[in-house]
């Protein structure tokens, strides 16, 4: 039956057919009349402290469920807050749909309080973006912004909503008027690959000698990496990862060989360098990724639901667009067995890394900790399907290049935008997704400072997330490029009046603790790992620590 | 690969907001573009934009892939042996069988218009003139069936010796 309501009612009964059960946001006078329909509604608000954590959280969410989430902010300061996390979601491909609220239409233009142009301020950084002015079209806009973030490469769409648009009346009778996706002429992502293409990728790997598949982020969707591990199985392909591919396969997987790039593992980079058929899944050649490949004669295969992807960067060979998983399942419908034993067996031989360099290797003194060790350590204690965030900067590559996940662990980081105080946003946002998984977010005294307000949220919501804080009163990432590329003159590197952490956390009502010495570290984790509540892990890490090597 | 003018033609929803879209994309990729024009079409929700822009052939493919992911983008194609215009010109092909060819360039004639291209079943006449008379002219040839318009915008050129930056 149609009824007669509010935009902003309708924009929740659209919410709720899209079965979201969770809004971060921060609220403000434009999107008020959201907010008090929210309150009749089952889908929980949970109110962070800063709106491009709102959005951060969402991209969690995201990320885990597989499914667009839904974060929102007022119009103004509230919608350009939220612009960090929509821009890192976009460079992620991570889809969530941003709602902010915008001041009334016959203000808009004029300058008035809490005025911003947010659908054009954040054009560059979004999928697709609505300013919604016709009040009856709100539910098909709103189906549209689902549909968008969510098939296709996935990425961020931003419903911009003024305030008398949410109190106009309009006709809406739920479920039956919300079920037809509405035409949009200009959006047919493909789905499945080119049969043609899918032959010469069968050819290829038939023919290769050292064939390697390089995982990328995009096998995360619709869990396509269980697709990607049955073909490199089957025809004993070695894998390498992108930092967002990180968890696609086991750590331990005879075939795995870690993550490549500037970062990466020696023997991940030499099997690029070296193999003679490059399968890029689901991974856009990113400038940190893969280096200089370009100079020399390598037959590429690159399947990416996102034609401008391929080409780009690396010219492909055989290239293949469709969504991942359709693409990989019509490989393995005709897919042949094959061994590729002396391949694989000089990759096994040569998998050590070399002896680290005397001039990086980490002078530990007193008092901090080896921080590849401790994330080892973690590695031991913590649950298979654990869920680790990091951050960015030297705890994300220590992170990256230590962590060796099993079957159903996952790893999440921004590996796109690199966005600093994204791990503990995130963290709830996945925790609130799945409460059961333990979720730890790992981040550096500089990157936990630009989210600690965060912690109220969790203990305002219940969220237990655990946060591990890598501290070594640096700026570590950009010191250690000062080091080698500026001759050492250290500058705005330097984190001194940084409170101490576990002191904050205490003020909060968080429990924590110090580690400082690798004897206790199995000590620390168990009781962090054991925590009910919220629990924050502060490792003293050494100033001339590094990443590189 | 040698860099050069191609012209791209491109069909997108007619309304707020998809110019910006389109030259702020054009901008954030760092693609340079010559010239741009937009247009109705014979179908009042899609306008025709035409955008002459610098590159080689890996700028091309990626101004088109790019553009692709627009979701106002409706369709795109790359028109080859581009001419460069310097007044509003109009492209509009017509349904005509070989017994109307004589009404149509008598049309043309007193119009001041010209034949440009003719197939068994239509006829592409070119205008180039002032907004008005580019709508009269085509209000003049709807009774034949109007299958297809190109409108390029204003573009101009100072006459004579002087010119704008001078």
């Amino acid at each position: 039956m149609t009824e007669k309501m509010t935009a902003a009612k309708a924009l929740v009964k659209c919410l709720e057919l899209e079965n979201v059960s969770t809004v971060f946001g921060y609220p403000g006078a434009a999107i008020c009349p959201f907010y008090d329909e929210l309150t009749h509604s089952q889908t929980e608000h949970i109110l962070v402290r800063h709106e491009a954590n709102a959005g951060h959280a969402a991209s969690g969410m995201a990320r885990i469920t597989g499914r667009a989430a839904v974060c929102c902010a007022t119009s103004g300061p509230g919608a350009v807050n939220l612009i960090t996390a929509i821009a890192t979601a976009y460079m992620d491909s991570i889809p969530i749909v941003a709602i902010t609220g915008q001041v009334c239409t016959d203000q808009i233009g004029k300058d008035v309080f809490q005025e911003a142009d947010i659908t054009g301020a954040a054009e560059p950084f979004v999928k697709h973006s609505y300013l919604i002015k016709d009040a009856q079209s709100l539910p098909e806009t709103v189906k549209k912004a689902f549909h968008i973030a969510s098939t296709g490469r996935p990425g961020p769409v931003l419903l911009d909503i003024p305030f008398d648009v949410l109190l106009e009346e309009i006709r809406f009778s739920g479920a039956a008027d919300y079920a037809k996706l509405p035409e949009i002429r200009g959006y047919k992502p493909n789905t499945a690959g080119n049969k043609l293409q899918i032959k010469r990728v069968i050819e290829a790997i038939q023919e290769a000698e050292k064939p390697l598949i390089c995982a990328g982020g995009g096998l995360f969707n619709r869990y396509a990496f269980t697709l990607m591990r049955e073909i490199a199985e089957r025809a004993d392909i070695p894998v390498v990862n992108t930092m967002m591919g990180i968890s696609s396969i086991p750590g331990e997987h005879p075939l795995s060989y870690g993550m490549i790039g500037m970062h990466g593992k020696p023997i991940a980079n030499r099997a690029i360098n070296e193999c003679d058929l490059l399968i890029l899944l689901g991974a856009r050649v990113n400038d940190r990724a893969v280096l200089a490949l370009n100079q020399r004669e390598l037959k590429v295969i690159h399947v990416d639901i996102d034609p401008a992807e391929i080409g780009k960067n690396l010219p492909a060979t055989i290239p293949v667009v469709g969504d991942i998983y359709t693409v990989l399942e019509q490989i393995t419908e005709l897919l042949p067995e094959k061994k590729h034993t002396e391949w694989n067996k000089y990759l096994r031989d040569n998998a050590e890394s070399p002896p680290v360099n005397p001039q990086y290797q980490p002078q530990i003194s007193e008092k901090t900790i080896n921080p590849k060790n401790f994330i080892k350590i973690l590695n031991r204690l913590m649950p298979d399907d654990t869920v680790i965030v990091s951050d960015v900067g030297q705890n994300q590559i220590w992170t990256a290049n230590n962590i060796s996940l099993g079957e159903s662990g996952r790893f999440m980081t921004t590996g796109g935008m690199g966005t600093m105080g994204y791990s503990v946003p995130a963290a709830i946002g996945v925790k609130k997704a799945e409460p059961l998984r333990e979720v730890i977010a790992i981040c550096g005294d500089g990157s936990f400072q630009m989210q600690m307000m965060e912690l109220a949220t969790a203990v305002q919501h219940n969220i237990n997330v655990k946060i591990i804080i890598m501290v070594n009163n640096r700026l570590g990432m950009v010191r250690e490029l000062q080091t080698n590329r500026y001759s050492d003159n250290l500058t705005a590197v330097f984190l001194d009046g940084s409170p101490d952490f576990i002191k904050l956390a205490a003020a909060y009502g968080i429990n924590g603790d110090y580690l400082t010495d690798e004897k206790n570290a199995d000590k620390a984790l168990i009781t962090l790992l054991a925590s009910k509540k919220p629990y924050v892990l502060q490792v003293s890490v050494d100033e001339r620590a590094v990443s590189l090597i | 690969m040698t860099s050069r003018f191609h012209t791209i033609s491109v069909l997108v929803e007619n309304h707020a907001g998809v110019l910006s879209r389109i030259s702020g994309l054009f901008a954030r990729r760092g693609f340079n573009i010559h010239s741009l024009a937009v247009g109705v079409t014979e179908n009042e929700a899609i306008s025709r934009i035409t955008i002459v822009a610098e590159g080689d052939n890996y700028i091309l493919e990626q101004i088109e892939k790019q553009l692709h992911k627009l979701i106002d983008v409706i369709k795109i194609r790359s028109v080859k042996g581009a001419e460069l215009l310097s007044r509003e010109l109009m492209l509009i092909k017509v349904s005509c069988s070989p017994d109307k060819r004589a009404e149509l360039v008598a049309i043309a004639e007193i119009n001041g218009a010209k034949i440009s291209d003719v197939s068994q079943t239509t006829m592409t006449l070119e205008l180039s003139a002032n907004e008005m008379r580019l709508s009269a002219f085509e209000e003049l040839l709807k009774p034949y069936g109007i299958k297809e318009i190109a409108r390029t915008g204003v573009i101009a050129l100072q006459k004579g010796a002087n010119s704008l930056n001078s």
